[in-house]
């Protein structure tokens, strides 16, 4: 019973979360609806059981992206009033395929639980080992059976940390920054004079 | 515990919500970055559901690749808004073809 009413309250905030992060006239109000259905979701999750990925969603997405969607929003000086300007225009047509989707997604859904089609059964590989926590059977599975893609992702965030910063990277003019390969090429020869200097004179460079 | 279909029709009307998302909002970028995200999380909520019900990891596995990607997504989406910001000074990208040559 309270499994049921957890259920839909994080369903139906989710949804409506997702609702005003499209239709917010304000991009910040947009980000932080974002991060709302973002707690829901992870509030669906672990109701499933699975409570690593509801903390990784908090923790990625709630502490590291949503909060880049921010600084990015309140960075840059964008007139959205002007963005908003299509809005209505692109509404019959959005509508339509939204409309469209959402019923052949539901169809899909009626015809798997008229008993027509059967979803697979486990892979006995994956499966989720008895008396064992769930943060600690993902681990046991990704460290082992899932290792190269485990680390083919961490060379996907090396690459896209990489291109963020190679992208947003500028040389600026009217700033003096370290040049490592001139200070690297300096030899002592060049930059010191060695000169022996009479009594009470004094040394002219 | 909840029945598996209420939770793939919670994931799609999230979907198609993200998909309306594009639409409506065709010039905004930003907006067009968050409902790609809605959509991914929508597709993570299905993963986590059907790994659950058929007591198969293999799901949450790969509802966390799907995170990753959906970060460096995001990451390398907004340096390129904040490069085409920086040079055009909007971000209304549908004239984002004058960027070709």
């Amino acid at each position: 019973m309270i499994q049921a009413i957890a259920f839909y309250l994080f369903a139906s905030m989710m949804i409506l979360s997702g609702v005003f992060t499209i239709f917010a006239r304000n991009p910040v109000h947009s980000v932080l609806w974002l991060i709302c259905a973002f707690f829901n979701a992870a509030g669906l999750m672990v109701l499933v059981g699975a409570e690593f990925i509801a903390m990784l969603l908090v923790i990625v997405y709630v502490g590291a992206v949503a909060v880049l969607f921010l600084f990015v929003v309140m960075m840059l000086d964008i007139d959205f009033a002007e963005l908003r300007a299509g809005f209505i225009r692109n509404a019959p047509l959005g509508l339509v395929l939204a409309v469209v989707l959402f019923a052949e997604l539901f169809v899909g859904i009626l015809v798997r639980s008229a008993g027509d089609l059967h979803i697979g059964k486990a892979v006995t590989a994956s499966a989720t080992p008895a008396g064992l926590s769930n943060t600690a059977a993902i681990g046991a599975l990704l460290y082992t059976r899932y290792l190269f893609e485990f680390e083919a992702a961490g060379m996907i965030l090396l690459v896209a940390m990489i291109g963020a910063i190679v992208l947003t990277h500028r040389e600026r003019g009217d700033t003096r920054g370290q040049n490592v390969s001139k200070q690297v090429a300096r030899r002592p020869e060049d930059a010191t004079v060695n000169v022996r200097p009479e009594v009470g004179k004094g040394v002219q460079l | 515990m909840i029945g598996i279909g209420h939770y793939v029709a919670v994931s799609a009307v999230m979907f198609v919500l993200g998909v309306l998302g594009i639409f409506l909002n065709r010039k905004n970028v930003i907006i067009i970055l968050m409902a790609i995200e809605l959509i991914l999380l929508s597709v993570n909520l299905n993963l986590v559901a059907f790994s659950a019900y058929l007591h198969d990891l293999a799901g949450q596995i790969f509802a966390m690749f799907v995170l990753t990607v959906a970060a460096g997504e995001a990451a390398i989406g907004l340096a390129i808004l904040v490069i085409y910001f920086r040079g055009r000074g909007t971000i209304a990208v549908d004239d984002v073809n004058r960027m070709k040559g």
